[in-house]
């Protein structure tokens, strides 16, 4: 899930939509104007970055709008305490740090 | 389409480990401050500021520490804060903790750590229950705290 995150982040035309999302939820083609992009790209791009848990769409009758959800940050914080663990091992193995 | 809705997440995840050490030698390396530090805190991933732990129940626990540049967020400040609610020597304990991403605060927890014999060592069950939340903070400090991590994500890439 974390690779997801990095990976939907590593892109800067997606982090160019998590950007503008941050001013709050927007319609896809609101979001393919300023970037320049098909309708197809957007919703491509905007797909990577659902499947990472970083934003979700919805459709209100003919519009379909995307916003900032949180999910993804549950993977960071699950890569936090692997990371955590594994120094536990180490620590409890007597390694150096 | 400027409005803004607060969104919470409830998330429960389980991590298991094994280790060769008995409960109480693993145990031990929770409830002692110096030696908790150095895998709770410590790191090729963070810079530490500050640590402390104050191991009995109502005691805290505050770490506050950045992350390096072996990790894709450098600079970014972490701060962990909790308090132990339950402790079973050698067996079991509980505490709650806020954690805080930048300027930005992502989680509160229950973090339950069960230390069950497993032969001559210790299966270590490792329970997180937690409320993710987005917008609690207003629209302002929400798009601070994303540029701050797409900033750092950018730097790193």
């Amino acid at each position: 899930m974390i690779g997801r995150v990095f990976h939907a982040l590593g892109d800067p035309t997606r982090r160019a939509i998590v950007e503008h999302l941050t001013a709050g939820p927007q319609s896809v083609s609101a979001l393919a104007a300023p970037l320049g992009i098909t309708l197809t790209a957007v919703a491509q791009h905007l797909q990577v970055l659902a499947d990472a848990g970083l934003v979700k769409t919805e459709k209100a009758g003919r519009v379909r709008t995307c916003r900032l959800i949180p999910a993804g940050l549950q993977a960071l914080e699950r890569w936090i305490w692997e990371r955590r663990l594994d120094r536990l091992h180490d620590v409890l193995d007597g390694k150096p740090d | 389409m400027t409005s803004v809705s607060p969104e919470t997440i409830h998330d429960t995840f389980t991590i298991e480990r094994r280790f060769p050490q008995s409960p109480n030698t693993v145990f031990a390396a929770f409830s002692h401050p110096a030696t908790k530090r150095r895998w709770f805190a410590d790191g090729h991933s963070q810079i530490v500021d500050e640590y402390s732990l104050d191991f009995r129940v109502g005691g805290r626990e505050v770490a506050r520490y950045r992350m390096s540049d072996a990790t894709p967020f450098p600079g970014l400040p972490l701060v962990s804060d909790g308090v132990t609610l339950d402790i079973v020597p050698g067996r079991r304990i509980i505490s709650a903790a806020t954690m805080t991403l930048g300027d930005r605060p992502i989680s509160a927890a229950l973090a339950t750590f069960e230390f069950l014999p497993d032969g001559s060592g210790t299966k270590l069950l490792f329970t997180h229950q937690a409320a993710f939340f987005e917008g609690s903070d207003g629209p302002a400090m929400r798009k601070q705290g994303w540029t701050a991590i797409l900033d750092q994500l950018a730097q790193a890439l």
